[in-house]
């Protein structure tokens, strides 16, 4: 048995005299192995890797019987010490490349200013190390590159630059903190690549946190499994997915979402509701002294397709490929929208003013961050019957309430949300009332926009559920936008797949995800981690 | 009872204040900023400082009319009560605690003949038979009664309350600290209140200015311009802000070019010089309606309002241009999209989602606003275009005083009374803002909506 290189020993952090967000967890990580730290928002995973650190904020209490790096007991070092550990024996790459890295510094000078803290190097031999640290995380032509500044990467490039700063100090072992998940998948297709390939050329430990089983699943050696502050789990692949031992573990797998179930769909005839016809959403771009138009962003570009009544239409494509746009234009809540809209025999693009107001409980909205969607300064009550209110100013104050009463208990709310915040309830539950707004003016078509993507996976699972008993319920049909093909195939009829501001593929579920026509779509097929649970 | 136009504003000011304090008091996001605000210690100590500035300001807004032996037309109730102060004036400059008058002049004997000497003053330490010896003696003796007798008042009244009180306010004031420290700065308050007012039937404890008039009472005097420039100024600008502001930032298009071209050119006019065309004009309009503005105190009073209304329409530019910012950022949140998919009609959206989640920034600047306004009447006064030289103000304190600080041995009462109150009155409501800040920024921690 070797020699761990990292090692924590009961350790624990709590935030200022609450509950322990971290609660006495043990783990070891060995040279040269990617550890896993899996689990949902919440459960302490982040905050672990920043208490090895000792970059937790200062409300936090962290305690530990020891933390060791190589045999190094990290926590006897000074502050000023520990300086010259992180970035040099261990690298850090966060989650959001957009914001981490500063906007008015060359990406050279970035890389360069980790070289420069941790090694003594004359200032051509720092150069020659940059570029060979963007050679090696693949960017191309890293001689004109190196002078660039953040916005002119791309968010697949920026993380590349990221994983160069960690790599720069040749750190034993590297942390990726949900590496990729503000990627798309394609994207982070190829950064696990990079990834696996670098740990094969260095043999640095890699330490994975994550929320995604099926990433974890592809990439992993050992997995540990957290929940509410401790580690429930651990085990070595490929043994822990097929035989988890702990409930919740087992309850993770379950729940996650199935590519296989589509086959188990059975198309069925139904009439049309919502037929869109050579839709398109331009937005100008001006320019000169007059703002003349130069040319348009195509953000959609002649889209047409039809929901049927009751169904699930999965609209499907990568961030920018213009589905939200096209979800948003449909409901007029951007301007922009051109083309036939017809809804139920109503065309919603000719609409205007008061009879657009008077059609609005139609068509209705779901939004996918559960937080910045309901105002904070309303009741949930308040914010269910608003729409009532609106649209049906007639209905009495008790009739309101009642019906509020129904919506909520439909969304598998308590009676009393009623009386309550938004801020009181979790992101799943908040995604409840959301559904229960949209619902409380008896829409024909309600557009999803990425509705569980912000939710962890067994919350996931809850919804999507809520969703289809809704729709058998109420005949509603759902324009489903979202970039995870699991989720797809759990709930859509049909799947149409959206590039670059056009339907590149539009059929039938099954179709689509197990014989797909387009090579984009194969692409993206192939490039989503996948999961199977016996 | 005579209502001037101050007196009314400042009224419904209060009004609103507590019918906003009933509003607030059922709205859970309003409350736990609150709370926080009850937990800090320099918020507690510097609310209760401000409190005392409020009440001597609300009594002296209470006018009624003099009975005739007075020789003011109108006075308040705080003259009323200071009535030795007001009329036991001297001559001219007299120093703090003095018994003799500033500059020597001719002294008539009670022979006929004549002395160059200092004079006696005619009531400042006029109960001594030989001030020279006496004098420092019986100041520090006046002042032990004067502080025991107020601390006895404040203990007494205090055990009264601690009677009437509940159990639960009596928890609360025996396990917080930020209670204790504001319950012992009023103790603070009261006792050398109360020790100031009995020395000031004896000495002038503060001196008297160059005609001879108590400088304590000028001071006492200024709270309420201070405070009625600080608040009345925000009471005006606030609807315009607030409205053009929303405005601007959800309608966009020519609303929001034609409002920002009237604050960017309001803002590009300098503020002193509209303020001075301003308070001349208003001056010329009382010249020509004499018959409307008989008396000095309604004349002054009109120009203290003035005053504020012109601040007030020079200084909205700020705050709406935040509250622009905010609004565009809002009007994309999904929950106001959400509200308009649901068929919510424009003005409702602007009220129930809009209007709400920007009265943080509306509050924080309120409180930050304050104490920039005390300043600004200060400066203002100094250079003859803020209130009525008749008014009292720190402002022409120190503009009086300016002068004699050339004057050997240099008149430095005015000038350090003026500074010392009007620091207090600015830091306080400094500490506060900064509290009132920290309570309602969503993005610090303890608030956190989105938690």
């Amino acid at each position: 048995m070797t020699t761990p290189l990292l090692s924590v020993q009961n350790l624990s952090v709590a935030f200022n005299c609450r509950q322990k967000v971290v609660d006495c967890i043990n783990f070891l990580i060995n040279p040269g192995e990617t550890f896993a730290l899996v689990g949902e928002s919440g459960s302490g995973k982040s905050i672990t890797a920043l208490s090895v650190l000792r970059l937790l904020p200062d409300s936090a209490r962290m305690s530990a019987d020891s933390i060791t790096l190589n045999g190094d007991n990290l926590l006897a070092h000074s502050e000023l010490d520990l300086c010259e550990i992180r970035g040099r024996r261990i690298g850090l790459i966060f989650q959001d490349p957009m914001s981490s890295l500063n906007p008015v510094m060359t990406v050279g000078r970035q890389i360069a200013e980790v070289l420069e803290s941790h090694f003594s190097l004359p200032k051509a031999a720092v150069r020659e190390r940059v570029l060979e640290l963007m050679r090696q995380v693949e960017i191309p032509n890293p001689e004109q590159r190196i002078n660039d500044y953040p916005h002119q990467f791309s968010g697949g490039q920026r993380q590349r630059v990221m994983i160069a700063i960690a790599l720069a100090g040749r750190p034993e072992l590297l942390i990726a903190d949900e590496p990729t998940t503000s990627l798309d998948v394609t994207i982070q297709a190829q950064i696990l690549v990079l990834l696996k390939n670098i740990q094969k050329q260095t043999g640095m430990a890699l330490w994975l946190i994550s929320h995604d089983l099926a990433l974890v699943s592809t990439l992993a050696d050992r997995v540990a499994v957290m929940q509410q502050g401790k580690i429930v789990e651990t085990g070595a692949l490929p043994d822990f997915f097929e035989q988890p031992k702990h409930p919740y573990t087992q309850k993770l797998l379950q729940a996650l979402p199935s590519m296989q179930s589509c086959l188990a769909h059975q198309p069925r005839e139904a009439p049309p509701l919502l037929k869109v016809d050579d839709f398109r959403c331009y937005y100008p771009i001006r320019k000169g002294l007059f703002k003349r138009v130069v040319d348009y962003v195509r953000a959609v570009d002649g889209v047409s397709f039809t929901i049927p009544r009751g169904k699930t239409l999965a609209l499907v494509g990568e961030s920018g490929c213009g589905k939200t746009t096209l979800g948003k234009a449909l409901l007029n809540l951007i301007p922009g929208g051109a083309g036939r809209v017809l809804l139920d025999g109503v065309d919603f693009g000719q609409l205007r003013g008061e009879a657009l107001r008077q059609k609005r409980a139609d068509m209705q909205i779901v939004f996918q961050d559960p937080f910045s969607s309901m105002n904070p300064r309303m009741l949930v009550g308040d914010i269910v019957a608003e729409g009532i209110r609106a649209l049906h100013p007639g209905t009495g104050a008790d009739a309101r309430r009642e019906k509020v009463r129904q919506l909520l208990e439909q969304v598998g709310l308590p009676a009393d949300a009623a009386e309550r915040y938004p801020h009181e309830f979790s992101g799943g539950q908040r995604q409840r009332i959301c559904i229960a707004r949209a619902l409380a003016v008896d829409p024909k078509l309600i557009v999803c926009d990425e509705p569980t993507s912000a939710l962890d996976v067994s919350v996931q699972a809850q919804i999507i559920e809520l969703l289809k008993t809704l729709q058998r319920e109420k005949n509603v049909s759902y324009l489903f936008i979202t970039h995870d093909l699991a989720v797809v195939a759990e709930i859509a009829d049909e799947v149409a797949v959206m590039y670059r501001g056009r339907i590149v593929e539009h059929g039938d579920v099954k179709q689509v995800l197990m014989e797909p026509r387009h090579d984009y779509t194969r692409k993206l097929l192939a490039a989503a981690p996948v999961l199977e649970v016996s | 009872m005579i209502v001037l136009w101050t007196d009314a504003l400042i009224f419904l000011l209060i009004a609103i204040m507590i019918g906003l304090g009933f509003y607030m008091r059922g709205k859970e996001h309003f409350r736990r900023p609150f709370r926080q605000i009850a937990a800090s210690r320099s918020g507690m100590v510097s609310l209760t400082v401000l409190l005392f500035f409020v009440l001597v300001g609300v009594l002296d807004s209470i006018h009624f009319k003099a009975s005739g032996d007075d020789g003011y037309d109108v006075i308040s109730v705080l003259d009323y009560w200071a009535a030795p102060l007001r009329r036991q004036g001297e001559k001219t400059y007299s120093a703090p605690f003095a018994a003799f008058g500033y500059g020597k002049e001719m002294i008539t004997l009670d022979g006929g003949a004549t002395r160059w000497d200092y004079p006696r003053l005619k009531y400042g330490g006029a109960h001594l038979a030989d001030p020279e010896r006496q004098l420092a003696g019986d100041v520090l003796k006046k002042a032990a009664y004067g502080l025991f007798q107020g601390a006895s008042l404040c203990a007494f009244f205090l055990l009264m309350l601690w009677g009437i009180f509940a159990a639960r306010q009596k928890r609360f004031l025996y396990g917080s600290a930020p209670a204790k420290s504001a319950l012992a700065v009023g103790f603070g308050i009261v006792t050398a209140g109360y020790m100031l007012c009995y020395l000031s039937s004896y000495y002038h404890v503060l001196g008297t200015d160059k005609v001879g008039e108590d400088v304590f009472y000028q001071t006492i005097k200024s709270i309420r311009t201070g405070l009625v420039i600080g608040t009345l100024t925000t009471l005006i600008m606030l609807p315009m802000a607030i409205l053009f502001g929303i405005l601007a930032g959800f309608f966009q298009g020519w609303i929001d070019d034609v409002i920002q071209y009237v604050y960017t050119t309001l803002n590009s006019i300098p503020g002193v010089l509209l303020i001075a065309a301003s308070i001349l004009m208003v001056q010329v309009y009382m010249a020509n309606h004499e018959e409307a503005f008989t008396s000095v105190v309604v004349r002054a009073d009109m120009r203290l309002l003035f005053l504020c209304m012109i601040l007030g329409v020079t200084s909205w530019t700020g705050l709406c241009r935040l509250l622009r910012a905010e609004t565009l950022k809002l009007r994309e949140m999904e929950y106001v999209k959400a509200a308009e998919a649901l068929g919510v009609k424009q003005g409702a959206i602007l009220a129930r989602h809009i209007l709400p989640n920007v009265m943080h920034i509306v509050l924080i600047s309120v409180v930050l606003d304050f104490s920039a306004l005390v300043l600004a009447e200060a400066v203002l006064s100094y250079i003859n275009i803020g209130v009525d030289p008749t008014t009292y103000s720190w402002g022409n304190m120190i503009n009086g005083a300016r002068l004699e600080m050339a004057r050997e041995p240099v008149v430095w009462w005015s000038l350090a009374a003026a500074f010392v109150f009007m620091f207090i009155l600015v830091l306080a409501a400094n500490l506060f803002a900064d509290v009132v800040q920290d309570a309602f920024d969503p993005r610090r921690s303890g608030n956190v909506s989105s938690e």
